[in-house]
């Protein structure tokens, strides 16, 4: 976090601690070789796929649940996914990497869970508030809490959450698949079939609703003795 | 060339992303430098971005793993005894 005058530097994701999930995958990946375990799964030894699918688990369900909103439904999903991706293993073909192709399947499941839910509620899917106009973010003074202290706090866990879960789902795929996964731009735009600009343009709406919404929250909540001195 | 905050707001998430031409990244940085509003905004927006990207937000459930497993050596055993 920058001090006051010092130069702004833009965010690098592989830096971000703990969340730096596609950078942590790859780094799986090179003690693991799941060409090998796709090739022998196929070959007919199925035990192995438990091996070559433990490191996503989370991020299977992290995409399911934020979807679909709840633990059971999110679970349900998720392992839908897996089985789908099993049976469905002979045609990942090496294009993507398997944690990609993964993520696609996952997302398509829970696309398709929350398609049932909304067509009860008659949501619509595309509209989101402030679609055409500009989005403006919160004004505040500087929020300095270290974020990684700050999720300690299971009420800050939930706000987040929530925010993410309240966003409409064309802007709430962008922030999964970019933000969350860490996917790029580009791999974003090919997952939903929508231009890089789309992504940029969703993406940038996406990121200042949840500001305008988290940043009040999170600067309340915040407990003074934790604040950064200088603020 | 001067731009307003309002412009810069729309920028933000491409700063973010180190996406924007030189030109416009200029201009933005040049602004953040003596602007305190949008600096706060700036950096409370990363923030964001660093509580959304972590692993604690989205609890991961006791069992999960077994359960998933479980039905998974289910499967495989219904498949081979087709
Ligand atoms: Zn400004």
């Amino acid at each position: 976090m920058p001090l006051p005058g010092e130069p702004l530097r833009p965010i690098d994701h592989s830096a971000v601690g703990s969340g730096a999930i596609l950078t942590r995958m790859d780094v799986a990946l090179t003690t693991r070789n799941e060409a090998e375990m796709i090739a022998s799964i196929l070959g007919g030894d199925p035990e192995r796929y438990h091996e070559l699918i433990r490191p996503y688990e989370r991020h299977v369900y992290r995409m399911a649940l934020s979807f679909v909103k709840n633990e059971a439904d999110a679970e349900d999903v998720a392992q839908e996914a897996f089985l789908k991706a099993f049976h469905h293993l002979a045609s990942f073909r090496g294009q993507a990497k398997f944690s990609t192709w993964l993520i696609s399947i996952a997302l398509n499941e829970a696309r398709s869970r929350l398609r049932l839910q909304s067509a009860v509620r008659m949501e619509s899917l595309d509209e989101g508030p402030g679609e055409d106009g500009q989005i403006s973010p919160a004004l505040l003074r500087d929020w300095r809490e270290i974020p990684s202290q700050a999720l300690e706090r299971k009420e800050v866990r939930a706000m987040v959450r929530a925010a993410i879960e309240n966003l409409s789902p064309i802007y709430r795929e962008v922030v999964i698949l970019r933000d969350m996964e860490e996917l790029s731009i580009e791999e974003t735009a090919a997952m939903l079939t929508i231009s890089t600009a789309s992504v940029k343009v969703r993406l940038h709406r996406a990121r200042i609703m949840l500001q305008k919404v988290l940043a009040p929250q999170l600067k309340s909540s915040a407990p003074q003795r934790r604040w950064f001195p200088w603020s | 060339m001067v731009i307003e905050c309002k412009h810069v707001w729309d920028h933000l998430s491409g700063y973010l992303d180190s996406s924007l031409p030189a030109d416009t990244r200029a201009l933005v940085q040049k602004h953040l430098e003596h602007c305190e509003i949008c600096s706060a905004i700036l950096d409370s927006t990363r923030n964001i971005l660093i509580l959304t990207a972590d692993d604690r937000v989205f609890e991961f459930p006791v069992g999960f793993s077994e359960r998933l497993h479980a039905r998974l050596n289910e499967e495989f055993h219904r498949d081979t005894g087709k």
